[in-house]
């Protein structure tokens, strides 16, 4: 029998070399850092979403763990130019936590524990695109993975995904966060190499 | 863990973009008063840019991105740069 070339094999995704432009593949997870890693008790732990009106909803790491889950497996894309590819996570779709939120706003200012923010469009957040992720690995998240709880927003740069993440803040004006406002790109698209201002 | 690195490896840097050695240069944090050599503040460098923060409090002195074009320099923290002259 004549052997099968490696196009009938199917799609390996280990060898899938089909990356945004720019980044090279990584098996390791590297561990990027602006400051010391915020240790946050879980009693005092807190998630919270302000409106533009100053209306605050808050949720507890008991409620947010009472909440739907959902286990997303995405590629992760750092400005750095690694990229980490199929990685399993497990948390609370955004669109559950601002789905009966009143806002008009068309822009999120995330927060960390620790001080680090980033900003983004309010629909980057919505439609499936977003999670507050508790679990990595099928394990707790660790904290220098931004353990307990991080903002996982696979189709922007890894920046975008804030660890230790504390709360968002709906906005009607966009406001830079800490690295769009010092020449990283507003919006961080990987797919369009959008690293500093003017990609 | 130790996760940053002293001041010092600001000097390539900031050389970079001014022209002489700031590790010397004196700084006050704007968050607690701390006063500190450049060379004295807790630098982070493991990010998509550099991390200067005191060693006091954990504030932001100096942030530093290097794009391919351009360096953005960010002083607020510190209320003023003291650079030694002479």
């Amino acid at each position: 029998m004549a052997p099968f070339t490696p196009g009938f094999l199917g799609r390996d995704r280990s060898a899938d070399t089909t990356l945004p432009p720019g980044q090279y593949l990584t098996h390791d997870f590297p561990v990027l850092s602006a400051g010391p890693t915020p240790r946050i008790p879980l009693d005092r732990w807190e998630f919270t979403v302000m409106t533009e009106a100053g209306v605050v909803r808050r949720w507890s790491w008991a409620e947010l763990l009472a909440l739907p889950s959902e286990t997303p497996t995405v590629d992760l894309h750092c400005v750095t130019k690694w990229s980490k590819l199929s990685t399993d996570w497990e948390g609370v779709s955004l669109d559950t936590l601002l789905g009966d939120v009143d806002t008009a706003a068309d822009y999120a200012l995330v927060r960390s524990y620790g001080g680090y923010t980033t900003n983004l469009p309010l629909e980057d957040l919505l439609d499936g695109k977003a999670w507050i992720a508790y679990r990595y690995d099928g394990e707790e998240l660790p904290s220098e993975h931004g353990g307990p709880a991080r903002l996982l927003i696979p189709h922007l740069y890894l920046w975008k995904s804030a660890k230790w993440v504390r709360g968002i803040e709906l906005l009607i004006e966009d406001e830079p966060g800490f690295w769009e406002s010092l020449g990283y790109h507003n919006y961080g698209d990987p797919w369009r190499e959008q690293r500093y201002q003017g990609d | 863990m130790t996760d940053y690195l002293d001041g010092n490896v600001l000097a390539g840097p900031l050389r970079e973009v001014f022209g002489v050695d700031l590790t010397t240069a004196g700084t006050r944090c704007v968050g607690c008063g701390q006063a500190a050599h450049v060379a004295e503040l807790r630098v982070f460098t493991d990010a998509p840019g550099i991390v200067a923060r005191c060693s006091g409090c954990d504030n932001v002195i100096m942030r530093l991105v290097r794009t391919p074009d351009a360096a953005w320099l960010d002083l607020r923290g510190t209320t003023a740069l003291r650079v030694p002259l002479g």
